[in-house]
């Protein structure tokens, strides 16, 4: 069962990159990361539990922690200027924000 | 009893896969950034919960077992708040909605390919 | 892509992804270094330097096609060169002769740790680990001498900018969620620290964990605020702290009759001494790191700010 779930989320993370490459905009891209992020964590601990090394669990924490941390760093830097006059931009949506 | 504790633990994981694997669908297949987003969300903590959940039956010691009590914690408040953020980041930087009267196609903003 | 914000979101899945793939090999240190350094804090300083640069990559004034070309001469090349190698796992491979048998066995007997990464990076090759603490040692540096902002906020901007930030409404649940987790992220990095001897994690995750909590708090509750907490001066001389540490065991450890970074003479006996040494070159080695990455983050940040 342990061996199902790692399949299942492994095939998650493989449509997770497709979006992560195809996906036309910006956030699209932020969300895929997000998405890669929690399933790596459930890989890791699942991982730890069918190899039986419970070690895994501290990698799995960090991982959360360092997930949210980039995920706020990307906002907290979408936010700026610079991100908004984008050079090839020609009257977008996201030209007056 | 352990037969019972396994097989719920193994219903529970079974569940989070399925979870899984319908936010993955989700973020495929939806037409835009925020109907993705809400495939995701939804599921996505849903399914860590069942699959952390699944874990802890499998009668691990003291340590193991205190630690997936902390990445269950974790999962249950950073998901939603991440979701949150990025939801608001997105509307905030006038990414329009997919709608029935508008002719936005959904999230295609021209600058970004 | 011409997009680089677009790169460095793959480059952030390309970590996540190398993780996974040491997780599944076993490599439980390499996996919590990669996922700490790779995935997080490499992903927040590539940002912060886009948004130094702008967002678009440059159009190339020349065709990049040799370069191409030697690369996949180079790739096909080393991929050639690994057909002559032993199959993976293989018991009579060289690299399982040489040094490795002895650190299997031979390391729970004279350092007393489980972790033999551990071990072997602070113990057998601690010359070489100095080593990468001074390479960041000299990053930081590098990275103050050439952006070092001078402007300097008085306090009354600094209560303001608070003030402002505590009352605005915006990001009310991302402030009260990272008030919330903060504790916990800075605990975390002290266990990882402190129990790196024993599982896996030491210095070097350790420091990047700390510092990611403070770059957290920076995000959430603005640069100034942060500096006001994390005094600039003590940061830097933190940095050197961590390096002064590491050598100055290693100066001990020479003064008390053992060779440089020898630490079986620091206590009575050897294995109490090598616990002791390890130990404080993996206080160094923390230190530097948080140091230098909070440094690098509070640098970038403040150029950007800049009128």
């Amino acid at each position: 069962m342990l061996i199902a779930a790692t399949i299942a989320i492994l095939l998650v993370m493989i449509l997770g990159i497709i979006r992560g490459v195809v996906g036309p905009t910006l956030y699209d891209r932020i969300l895929a990361v997000n998405m890669f992020g929690t399933k790596t964590v459930l890989l890791i601990s699942l991982l730890g539990f069918a190899m039986g090394r419970p070690d895994f669990l501290d990698i799995a924490i960090v991982y959360a922690l360092i997930n949210f941390i980039s995920i706020i760093g990307v906002l907290h830097f979408s936010d700026s200027a610079v991100f908004k006059h984008d050079p090839h931009d020609s009257g977008s949506t996201n030209k007056d924000a | 009893m352990d037969t019972i504790v396994s097989m719920a633990s193994a219903l529970c994981l079974l569940l989070g896969s399925f979870l899984c694997l319908s936010g993955g669908v989700g973020i495929l297949r939806f037409p835009d950034f925020y109907t993705r987003m809400h495939a995701v969300g939804v599921t996505d903590t849903l399914a860590a919960a069942m699959i952390l959940i699944g874990l802890m039956l499998q009668n691990p010691e003291g340590l193991v077992m205190l630690k997936l009590l902390l990445i269950l914690l974790m999962t249950i408040f950073i998901s939603p708040v991440a979701s949150h953020a990025l939801a608001k980041a997105a509307f905030k930087n006038d990414l329009v909605p997919l709608s029935d009267s508008n002719e936005n196609k959904g999230g295609t903003e021209s600058s970004i390919s | 892509m011409r997009d680089l914000f677009a790169v460095i979101m793959m480059t952030g899945i390309f970590g996540l992804l190398s993780a996974s793939f040491f997780v599944a090999m076993d490599a439980v240190d390499v996996a919590f270094t990669e996922a700490s350094v790779g995935a997080g804090i490499a992903t927040l300083l590539m940002l912060t330097a886009v948004t130094l640069t702008g967002r678009s990559e440059d159009s190339e004034r020349h065709k990049p096609m040799w370069a191409l070309v030697v690369v996949f001469t180079t790739g096909g090349l080393l991929i050639y060169g690994t057909l002559d190698m032993p199959y993976f796992g293989f018991a009579e491979a060289p690299v399982h002769q040489h040094v490795a048998p002895r650190y299997i066995y031979d390391s729970m007997q004279e350092t007393g740790l489980p972790n033999i990464v551990t071990s072997v990076l602070a113990s057998y090759r601690g010359f070489d680990t100095l080593g990468e603490v001074v390479v960041i040692f000299t990053a930081g540096m590098g990275v103050l001498a050439l952006l070092r902002v001078e402007r300097r906020p008085g306090i009354d901007q600094i209560m303001a900018d608070s003030i402002f930030y505590l009352m605005h409404e915006r990001h009310l649940i991302l402030r009260i969620v990272t008030k919330m987790l903060l504790p916990f992220i800075l605990l975390f990095a002290l266990y990882v620290q402190f129990h790196g001897d024993f599982g896996p994690g030491g210095g070097f995750q350790a420091g990047v964990i700390f510092a990611a909590g403070i770059i957290l708090y920076a995000m959430v509750f603005g640069l100034n605020t942060a500096r006001y907490v994390v005094n600039r001066t003590f940061v830097r001389s933190l940095s050197a702290i961590g390096v002064l540490l590491y050598g100055g065991v290693g100066v001990v450890s020479m003064l008390l009759g053992g060779n440089f970074l020898d630490y079986d003479v620091l206590a009575d006996s050897p294995v109490a001494g090598q616990h002791l040494g390890i130990l404080l070159i993996e206080l160094g080695v923390g230190l530097t790191v948080a140091a230098v990455m909070v440094i690098i983050f509070f640098n970038f940040c403040g150029r950007r700010d800049l009128p």
